[in-house]
């Protein structure tokens, strides 16, 4: 294991026990734990392979409760993690011993739904899939969803900026909320956006979004409500290979079509699915690809169809078009499954995801093949195609001595792959620690420092889950000097102006 | 004094040089919007207008590059080729602010986040940034997003230069998604319904399933519009059955079709109706439901207004009210601020534009960190001085 976090500062841990005394002075005794059993639950996120035992663990109730702890963390120059369902692929919820672990999950209150201006006002606590469950049953739902969405909070969607398999048409997590509080290190309460669309001058809630908990704590999120499409119809398309199945992903967007999901496998990915619970994918694909539009009935039939006659010219072996809601469900099914179904051809697997200009796929899967033989291990790909969002799951045995090493070695690879193709570290799951040291493969010192800037205009003690996303932490005073001579001109007047 | 940098560059020397002699600069494409915004001196110009060319554009991908200076009409008349466009239909200043038609820059429309009436169902310019270059404030050259739609790799700086009017920093280089054009599109109207129930039909048309892309109401002609867009057999079928939903309110039914339709949309979308005439013109976004009671109190409040419309199925109110030196402001920013959302004031002489603040003023603790983050960009105010905030 590589990681290497800020060291614990010795003068934080010395003042645990003054520490611990104010914060149960803000919460109920039951909402400060500090026993290290109770500790232990909260030492990881879902990259279970970086772990820490939190300072202490905080469970506020109200927004003031929040404000009045990350008041007294500023006050005592104590570091702050927060926290939503701990679902988070990249670390970002990785605690430190030294810091305080900001737990939201009490905060989960559907707070108002307010159809006729189609939005919900929402604790950050609240599970992604609930709002949808909550407003179903007038015809709506929150379109991001991402696989976890069962899990993970919509807190930690905004500091993720998630996605799902419907973003090509319907948006990530920042084109689907109108509204933000945050709380600020030293406890300021902020509003962005509301009810209304467009923000009045600095967009700073879709700066906070995506932000992965380094600006402020989320405490409320307006989300919008979509209309659920009166029909949704899926093509389960296999191909011999992927580079077919990509090129017939590329021709169905150039035609006009963008469809409400786009996803394809390729034929590890397929075999694990059918092994782990058969879903009756074609054993014999290359990659398959599933399609689904959705709309008024008379467009999605003309749409599928369209489809079909595409994926037939681009030389798909088979095509199958759903005829119910549940044969539909069912091409999901293997999709949904995919992880889990990998995990037991694995036995462990590391889940990466860069993103990449589409057409580059055949080229970057040949590669990373490649990439995989030179160290010894095998990948499985499922990609969020119409995207160009890649999720190769790298399988390894962490019982063998040097396997881990090996896979954060080839994800690393399978990354700067990405970046030099002209694609990205990350397309859903954050930076966190997993990809830190990897930020300068895409982004020069400059274009860092100015990043960090961002960071001190909200957090100028870098108290706020730091040791994420930057790979070397800068003081905020040496980040704000200039070097510019008052008066005299570095650069004399140019001809050429 | 106008400086025309020819590329990257020449524009990090030219904000250098600024910043040695303290000599604030403002930033133009072709000036499309140069009376928008608080009034400033402008004694120093910096044109963007020499860095213009599309660089990069994959129909496929859906993803198009250029260099901030290049004219929005070739980046339109390109994507025409392909049967594409950019999805959040940018307005043409020019009816509210004068000067020639469609002759903005790309990098003018993303400093504005300038969009139009589709923007419910497909979103704002900052939607469609994915990644852009830049000289900061500080002259440094900085990059930030990329070319791909699915992005979390560090923070999303294309949403803050969005709409920044060029007071963070310099844009040379805009990446945008962009989107198929639909087949063909419709506009249902519905006419004779009052404006209180007129908008009660946009907004029950906005929780319908019939994926309607615009929803406007022109209190002149009594008049609700709904927009279809889709492919023919889509359309048809889809204004029929919303005109169907929307029958319980037993309005007069009309349809504008194709070309009609876009000609109708187009000019909400420039704000003509209330474009033309003397007066002061504001924009204001709010929740739909209080684009009434906004209308209504304003005018229980004795403000003259002339000529109004709604657009956002009652989120986006356009109006022209007669001159005044404080253009109506106190008025307005009590009424917005007791319903939530924000009002700008689009169109005033520039003494007014002095006096008033343009943009909505914010809470002590927001406007604290808004000024931080200038900062971060800009900490010698170098651009846009005032173009937003006295202040800065």
């Amino acid at each position: 294991m590589s990681l290497v976090m800020p060291l614990p500062e010795q003068a934080i841990l010395a003042r645990r026990e003054e520490l611990l005394a104010r914060l149960r002075a803000i919460l109920p005794a039951a909402n400060v734990i500090a026993d290290e059993t109770a500790r232990r639950a909260y030492e990881c996120d879902a990259l279970v392979m970086y772990r820490a035992l939190p300072l202490v663990v905080a469970l506020p109730e109200t927004v003031a409760q929040v404000s009045a702890i990350m008041a007294l963390a500023q006050e005592m120059n104590v570091k702050l993690v927060p926290r939503g369902a701990g679902t988070s692929l990249s670390g970002g919820a990785l605690p430190l011993e030294d810091g305080i672990l900001l737990g939201l999950s009490k905060f989960n209150r559907i707070l108002e739904v307010d159809f006729e201006n189609r939005c919900a006002r929402v604790q950050p606590g609240v599970q992604n899939l609930a709002i949808s469950k909550a407003v179903e049953h007038a015809g709506f739902y929150y379109a991001p969803d991402p696989s976890s969405q069962i899990a993970c909070t919509i807190g930690g969607n905004v500091g993720e900026n998630a996605g799902g398999v419907h973003c090509l048409k319907y948006g990530l997590t920042t084109n689907n909320i109108l509204g933000l509080e945050i709380v600020l290190m030293g406890g300021e309460i902020l509003r962005l956006g509301g009810k209304h669309l467009d923000s009045e001058l600095y967009d700073l809630m879709g700066l906070m979004t995506g932000s992965e908990g380094l600006l402020g704590v989320v405490t409320e999120v307006t989300v919008r409500l979509l209309q659920k499409p009166v029909l949704a119809r899926g093509l389960l398309l296999a191909f011999p290979t992927v580079e077919a199945g990509a090129r017939c992903v590329g021709a169905i967007i150039a035609r006009g079509v963008i469809p409400g999901g786009l996803e394809m496998m390729d034929a590890a990915t397929i075999g694990a699915v059918e092994s782990f619970q058969p879903c009756g994918y074609p054993l014999d694909a290359g990659a398959i690809v599933i399609v689904e539009l959705d709309g008024a009935p008379a467009e999605v039939d003309h749409l599928v169809a369209q489809v079909e006659q595409i994926a037939r010219a681009e030389g798909a072996t088979e095509t199958r078009v759903s005829q119910s809601e549940a044969e539909r469900l069912r091409f999901w099914a293997g999709r949904k499954n995919a992880f889990p179904a990998v995990s037991c051809i694995g036995p462990d697997y590391l889940c990466m995801d860069g993103t990449i200009p589409r057409g580059r796929l055949p080229d970057v899967l040949t590669r990373m093949d490649g990439l995989a033989k030179r160290h010894g291990l095998r990948v499985a790909n499922v990609f969020h195609a119409g995207d160009g969002n890649l999720h190769p799951l790298i399988l390894y045995d962490a019982s063998k001595e040097g396997d881990i090493e090996r896979a954060e070695k080839l994800g690393a690879d399978i990354l700067r792959l990405c970046v030099e193709v002209g694609g990205v570290l990350t397309g859903e799951h954050g930076v966190g620690v997993e990809k830190r040291d990897l930020m300068g493969e895409m982004f020069d010192e400059t274009d860092l420092a100015q990043q960090q800037r961002v960071k001190c205009a909200f957090d100028p003690q870098h108290r706020l889950n730091p040791g994420k996303v930057f790979p070397t932490l800068h003081r905020c005073a040496e980040l704000g000097m200039m070097h510019v001579q008052g008066g005299k001109l570095p650069f004399p007047e140019l001809p050429r102006f | 004094m106008r400086l025309t940098p020819r590329d990257e560059d020449d524009v990090a020397d030219a904000i250098r040089a600024a910043l040695a002699q303290d000599a604030p600069l403002s930033i133009e494409g072709h000036g499309s919007k140069a009376a928008f915004g608080r009034a400033t001196k402008r004694e120093r110009i910096l044109s963007l207008a020499a860095l213009a060319g599309v660089t990069l554009y994959e129909p496929q991908e859906l993803v198009l590059t250029a260099r901030a200076g290049t004219p929005l009409r070739d980046i339109v008349a390109l994507l025409d080729e392909q049967g594409q466009q950019l999805a959040f239909e940018p307005l043409d200043h020019a009816p509210l602010l004068g000067g020639a038609r469609d002759d903005a820059t790309i990098g003018g429309v993303i400093a504005v986040n300038a969009s139009g009436p589709r923007r419910i169902k497909a979103g704002a310019a900052r939607d469609h940034l994915l990644g852009f270059r830049c000289v900061t404030g500080r002259g440094e050259i900085v990059k930030s997003g990329g070319r791909v739609m699915k992005n979390v790799t560090g923070y999303d700086l294309s949403k803050l230069v969005t709409g920044s009017y060029g007071t963070l920093a310099a844009l040379t280089e805009t990446t945008l998604k962009v989107l198929p054009k639909a087949e063909t599109e419709e506009t249902l109207l519905l006419r004779g319904l009052g404006e209180e129930k007129g908008l009660a039909a946009l907004r029950k048309a906005s929780g319908s399933p019939y994926e309607v892309s615009s929803f406007a109401y022109d209190p002149r002609e009594d008049m609700a519009a709904l927009r279809l867009e889709g492919p023919e057999i889509s359309v048809v079928t889809r204004r029929d059955e919303l005109a169907a939903f929307l029958g319980c309110f037993g309005a007069a039914t009309d349809f504008l079709r194709d070309a009609e339709s876009r000609a109708f949309w187009t000019r909400l979308r420039d704000a003509e109706p209330v474009a033309e005439g003397e007066g002061v013109i504001w924009r204001v976004s709010l929740a739909p439901t209080d684009g009434f009671a906004f209308v209504e109190r304003l005018r229980r409040a004795g403000a003259p207004v002339l000529a109004y419309f709604y657009d956002w199925a009652g989120g986006l109110v356009w109006l022209r009210l007669a001159t005044m030196a404080d253009a109506h402001a106190p008025a307005i920013r009590a009424i917005v601020d007791a319903l939530g959302g924000h009002a700008t004031l689009i169109r005033a002489d520039a003494e007014i534009r002095t006096l008033v603040d343009v943009f909505q003023p914010q809470p002590s603790a927001l406007a604290a960190l808004t000024r931080r983050v200038k900062e971060a960009f800009d900490p010698r105010f170098i651009l846009e001085r005032g173009r937003l905030r006295a202040e800065f």
